[in-house]
């Protein structure tokens, strides 16, 4: 790869390398809901699903990246300031008459709520960082995202009031959310499921249903583009933030704090607003995540999201942006909800019966040379999520062993802003 | 020295560490408060002995746990995040073969093997516990600590070893990876689910007169305490008496030293992970023998306070390890004097981040492995 790309300079490759991307993941993903047999609205649904999680997991590895990638922060806490940016936006804006009470205040102010609070919880967190090391910093994060997941999980809190106020975070029950905002373009009454579809809206499912595609996946579609415009906004920002003098002191503190510190950068500063950034735009992917659900538990924030959010950091390569936008791609589609479709994909073509009922039942039918009780064992629901783990840990392994640099090769943007490495070659060269 | 002198001195200290000032206090109020508790009777003795007694049980838990982790720790220098499902395979392959040995010829072997899971299998009817089935409980407990040790050799010559020269993060990272796929293999192969392991009717227990009540002693909770204690002390005996925990705790402070002074580093680092791998795997099968349950993600779920209480006393300390687990066992439950119930892991963590804050090295800081 030449050394221009490997300094992000070049916006055009780039785009031309998402694009590509994109495209073979649709590609892919259309072919396989054709052999599977899926009508045009399966093929499309399939198709918003991708997008939507690979959407989502692009943000939450951008933010990540700021961290990691930029400032060199090893925070394994991520799933924690999801679940602070969701619990606020939730206590701030759900209405005051669901079972467990929000303020039922206006979704933005919700929203940019949930976005401070996170950020503010990262500036908490941060001062533990200033003075750790990396692996003490990985577990104090891991702690703290720990601490709030119990904490919004504890009964004392299910049900509270603070002065006169009526909340809520329905403990180990979950909350429901404010409805999704997009509904606001199709539905009259958006905060009701039987509502009637509005001018608009029922012009466009008019059309959509002509084609066969339901409703319901005209409007994911239509969240997982805004979601889309999100992620553009969010690497945007970030590309902003990384090229800028603040971006380049970053980079000076992941290759050597000491130096920064002799620049007469005051490194902690710089540490505790990329913590903060970063952890805002952690809170606000976990918003995107759960709108259109309607409904947050504590089960979402389980250290595990964090660590897939760092297997697609690694895949993409930690500190390029535009590599955390493919690995969060890559990641989503192919190991995330890869496993499911080749499952589904064996299951249509092959009839492997039903499966046995453990796993050394499966290997003795081995011994009758019979593999069909082993696939069907291996392709059982429970199975393929455990496998998929498996895999996982599996591939995490084999990328800090053999590419480290993640699957596009060198691509950290270097601290200098002019290229070093160009220099160096044609002093070789004279 | 003059009065002014030490009040200069008082102060200083309050400037210099502002945060470690803070933190004494709360300490100080914390236990002024308690005894105001107990002296206005709104904490019995008896729920303080409650809490102290549970709190050191869980805390020898930890410590023992711990342990492996410290060696790992101060000789190869990273986090390894795989250690609490290396707790989880020993206990599983201890008790696979406290069954075996239990059940054999009574119970079908396949059922046996998955510790019940998808069989149905009654624990009561198969009867295991100390005094029952002692037999069953020893091998079960040589098993775990040998398959725990094999195991933890066999993920460092695949995965650590050909990442000796690189960063205790890229390390860190390995590890969680070999969590995920340790884990999840184990369920892939036994299927996930509680499993009951003792008969909880048929294990001894003493009822010790406290305060107008009484604490219940079961033989489980002794046995955890005794072989704790025995395991600490011959890892003691190790560390200190041996070629090779001399060795080890050479490499501890300097690799590099330890290389040119002539110590088979490779070898060391072997039989750190066979010693700490066979302490974890023995730790995992006597914790799930004090809870009389077992999941194939309750290692992981520990892991955390583990961490905690090897940070706590020091990374590399193996007494500060067992030091460590205490304090953590102790003040979690400690805490419900103030907090409730669903705060308990919530409160050992406070401790472990006040800690790092104030004193990052640990309370036995600056001592490596000894």
């Amino acid at each position: 790869m030449s050394s221009e790309t490997a300094g992000g300079t070049d916006g055009r490759n780039d785009a031309v390398l998402l694009l590509g991307v994109a495209l073979g993941l649709y590609a892919l993903f259309t072919v396989v809901s054709v052999l599977l047999g899926y009508d045009l609205n399966g093929i499309v649904n399939t198709l918003r699903r991708i997008t939507f999680l690979s959407a989502i997991y692009a943000i939450l590895v951008l933010a990540l990246n700021l961290q990691w990638g930029y400032a060199g922060l090893f925070n394994i806490g991520v799933a924690g300031f999801m679940a602070v940016g969701v619990y606020t936006m939730a206590m701030l804006s759900t209405s005051p008459t669901s079972t467990f009470p929000g303020l039922g205040l206006p979704l933005p102010i919700g929203i940019l709520g949930g976005v401070l609070a996170a950020a503010l919880l990262g500036v908490i967190a941060a001062l533990p960082a200033l003075r750790l090391r990396g692996d003490y910093l990985a577990i104090v994060t891991l702690a703290f995202a720990e601490i709030i997941r119990r904490t919004y999980r504890s009964p004392v809190l299910e049900e509270f009031s603070i002065a006169g106020l009526d909340l809520g975070t329905g403990g180990s029950r979950g909350m429901s959310l404010p409805e999704n905002p997009i509904r606001i373009i199709f539905y009259q009454t958006p905060g009701d499921p039987a509502s009637d579809p509005s001018a608009l809206g029922a012009a466009i499912f008019d059309f959509s249903s002509g084609l066969g595609v339901q409703p319901s996946v005209v409007v994911g579609w239509v969240y997982a583009i805004v979601l889309l415009v999100g992620v553009a906004g969010v690497y945007w920002l970030l590309m902003r933030v990384g090229f800028s003098p603040f971006g380049r002191v970053l980079k000076a503190i992941r290759e050597d704090e000491v130096v920064a510190r002799a620049l007469g950068k005051d490194t902690r500063w710089f540490k505790i607003k990329t913590f903060a950034l970063g952890c805002a735009l952690m809170g606000f992917g976990g918003i995107l995540w759960r709108l259109t659900g309607g409904y947050v538990a504590t089960s979402m924030f389980e250290p595990i999201y964090t660590f897939y959010i760092f297997v697609a950091l690694i895949i993409g390569g930690a500190g390029s942006n535009t590599g955390s936008v493919i690995g969060g791609a890559v990641f989503a589609s192919l190991l995330f909800q890869g496993p499911n479709f080749v499952k589904r994909l064996v299951t249509e073509y092959v009839a492997v019966g039903s499966p046995p009922n453990t796993l050394f039942d499966a290997i003795g039918a081995l011994g009758g040379l019979d593999v069909t009780p082993l696939v069907a064992y291996t392709l059982s629901d429970v199975n393929v999520a455990a496998l998929r783990l498996v895999l996982l840990g599996v591939v995490l392994v084999y990328l800090i062993q053999n590419r480290p640099e993640g699957l596009l090769g060198h691509r950290k943007e270097v601290a200098s802003p002019i290229d070093l490495g160009e220099r160096d070659r044609q002093e070789g060269q004279s | 020295m003059t009065e002014r002198e030490s009040g200069n001195r008082a102060l200083t200290a309050v400037r210099d560490r502002p945060l470690l000032v803070v933190f004494a206090a709360i300490v100080l109020v914390l236990t002024l408060d308690l005894l105001r508790r107990l002296l206005t009777g709104a904490v019995g003795t008896h729920d303080l002995a409650t809490y102290l007694w549970n709190g050191a049980v869980l805390g020898l838990s930890i410590g023992l746990a711990g342990m492996g982790l410290a060696m790992t720790y101060s000789i190869l220098s990273f986090a390894n995040f795989a250690h609490g499902d290396l707790v989880t395979s020993g206990a599983v392959a201890g008790w696979i073969a406290a069954f075996l040995v239990a059940g054999w010829g009574d119970f079908a072997a396949e059922a046996l093997v998955h510790l019940g899971g998808p069989f149905p299998l009654n624990t009561n009817t198969l009867g295991i516990s100390v005094t029952s089935t002692p037999v069953a409980i020893v091998v079960g407990l040589v098993v775990a600590a040998v398959a725990t040790a094999v195991l933890a050799v066999v993920v460092d010559r695949v995965v650590y070893k050909p990442m000796r020269d690189q960063s205790g993060i890229s390390l860190l990272i390995a590890s969680v990876g070999v969590a995920l796929a340790i884990r999840y293999l184990l369920v892939f192969t036994f299927q996930a689910g509680r499993r009951g392991l003792t008969a909880g009717q048929q294990t001894p227990s003493f009822s010790v007169p406290i305060g107008g009540g009484t604490i219940s002693v079961n033989a489980h909770q002794l046995t955890l305490v005794v072989v704790a204690a025995l395991l600490m002390l011959g890892t003691h005996l190790v560390l200190r008496h041996t070629k090779l925990g001399t060795a080890m705790r050479a490499m501890a402070d300097n690799e590099n030293l330890a290389r040119v002074t002539g110590i088979p580093t490779e070898r060391v680092v072997l039989t750190t992970w066979l010693l700490g791998g066979a302490l974890t795997g023995a730790a995992g099968y006597l914790i799930a023998l004090e809870r009389g349950t077992l999941t194939m993600d309750f290692g992981w779920l520990l892991l955390l306070l583990i961490f905690a209480a090897v940070i706590l006393g020091g990374i590399g300390s193996v007494y500060g390890a067992m030091v460590g687990g205490i304090v953590i066992g102790v003040s979690s439950r400690l805490s419900l004097v103030w907090l409730p119930e669903s705060f308990i892991v919530v409160a050992a963590f406070l401790v472990m981040i006040a800690m790092l804050l104030v004193r990052p090295s640990g309370l036995m800081g600056g001592v490596r492995t000894a």
